[in-house]
């Protein structure tokens, strides 16, 4: 196959993804090259024995009633209050302040230790994939001024790049990633023999925070949060060492 | 979660059960280890629920039963996951075939018609099996799921114009794996 349109417009004509212009091009294209002719019927050929293999597979009944009998029961709120007579009223309405504030209190800051150790595992188990070979960066440069304007177009925040080669920590890369089911841009370090992640996304709703240290399974983590950005720093490094790196990015 | 969240994730996430299920299990090529992860997945995606502001939530799912799948394979199978590239392929993979195979869904037409659709399927099922995890995924994807590239330029965090060289690689390959000597498919495609 060695028509240049073969690779560039086949497939997505095959799968009807080409703008109408492309799609014309293409077609044209059809008329007099033989090569893109066979590739396109052989490619559909393909395509329909996928079909009939009906090779998608369904989940059992008993697994989604699994699922569904897994997930943590839902903070329901009490009901029977509604049914006080109305002299009961105010004072239903009182304790449900009463009740309802401490319970608010309680779920919330419940809740956020939740986020806290789920976000935790999440930004590990991110470390953890980027080790994988060919896994750690997707932009590999320690130019500050290469790396921030990859992430251009990638993430729809302005990422802080700095390179901090003189201090010991020499900027490798940058990378996507996904937390908390969303889009986050990872910055990564270097130290001696080691790796230190940097998960960054903006948080605009929450006000800045301080630098919270955790040990877990063998990493260390600090998060911070500053200026509408949520910091989370990753490593197997020793936390004073991911410490000075911390405060470095804080700066 | 209050009990309107709850309903509400029954409503526009509970839906794409099959769709997670069916990821995982042609990523994991095992339908007992997909469960396993698929319902990981599903209570990650409860959890982070709140983190969910509209938009296509089958792509939303997806996105954290793929990387739930990577996850996984990093801890269980780290040789497997390693092999991202489609030069360095192993032979040992074929024994997810024998994994699926209970619960094959029932195919329509006469016994012998019937015999040569199961046939062909185990072929392609194996041949699919055998393709790098960045191959299956895309082709899992568009074939199975029926995700547009937007979809799952969004699912595999790559762009668009990547979806689509992979696909067309991946397509490739599979035909190459479809066409070898069906014995030999292991080894054609090892190296």
């Amino acid at each position: 196959m060695n028509c240049e349109l073969s690779t560039k417009s086949l497939h997505g004509y095959l799968d009807g993804e080409l703008d109408a212009v492309r799609a014309a091009e293409f077609e044209r294209h059809l008329e007099t090259c033989a090569e893109c002719l066979q590739e396109l019927e052989s490619q559909e050929s393909l395509r329909s024995s996928l079909h009939r293999a009906q090779l998608r597979e369904r989940a059992t009944p008993a697994f989604r009633k699994a699922v569904l009998q897994s997930l943590p029961r839902p903070t329901s709120r009490s009901r029977a209050f509604n049914f006080f007579n109305p002299q009961w009223l105010a004072a239903a309405a009182a304790l449900l302040l009463l009740l309802g504030g401490a319970g608010w209190w309680m779920t919330v800051g419940r809740a956020a230790r939740g986020v806290q150790d789920e976000l935790t595992a999440e930004v590990i188990d991110a470390h953890l994939r980027s080790l994988q070979p060919g896994h750690l960066v997707d932009v590999l440069s320690t130019d500050q001024h290469t790396v921030k304007p990859w992430f251009n177009g990638k993430v729809d925040f302005a990422v802080p790049v700095r390179d901090f080669a003189d201090e010991g920590f020499p900027l490798q890369g940058g990378r996507l990633d996904i937390i908390y089911g969303r889009t986050v841009a990872t910055l990564v370090y270097g130290r001696r023999k080691h790796e230190v992640n940097v998960f960054v996304w903006p948080d605009t709703a929450a006000s800045d925070a301080a630098a919270k240290a955790t040990s877990t399974r063998g990493y260390q983590c600090i998060s911070w949060r500053k200026g509408g950005m949520e910091f989370w720093a990753v490593s197997d490094l020793a936390m004073p060492d991911l410490e000075n790196l911390q405060r470095l990015l804080a700066q | 979660m209050d009990l309107d969240e709850r309903a509400r994730f029954e409503q526009i996430v509970l839906p794409h059960l099959d769709a997670a299920f069916n990821l995982a299990r042609w990523m994991l090529r095992s339908r007992a280890d997909a469960e396993d992860v698929a319902q990981e997945a599903l209570l990650r995606a409860y959890r982070f629920f709140g983190g969910f502001h509209g938009g296509d939530a089958r792509a939303w799912l997806l996105q954290i039963v793929r990387n739930t799948c990577y996850t996984w394979l990093g801890k269980n199978r780290p040789a497997e996951n390693m092999e991202f590239d489609e030069t360095h392929h192993g032979t040992e993979l074929s024994s997810g075939v024998a994994a699926g195979a209970p619960d094959r869904p029932q195919l329509g037409g006469s016994p012998e018609a019937q015999a040569i659709a199961s046939e062909d399927r185990e072929r392609l099922a194996r041949a699919l099996e055998e393709l790098p995890p960045r191959f299956r995924e895309v082709l899992v994807l568009r074939e199975l799921e029926g995700c547009s590239y937007k979809e799952i330029a969004a699912i595999t965090s790559v762009p668009i114009g990547t979806v689509m060289s992979a696909l067309s690689r991946a397509r490739k390959q599979l035909q190459v794996a479809l066409t070898a000597p069906q014995t030999n498919v292991n080894k054609e495609v090892a190296r």
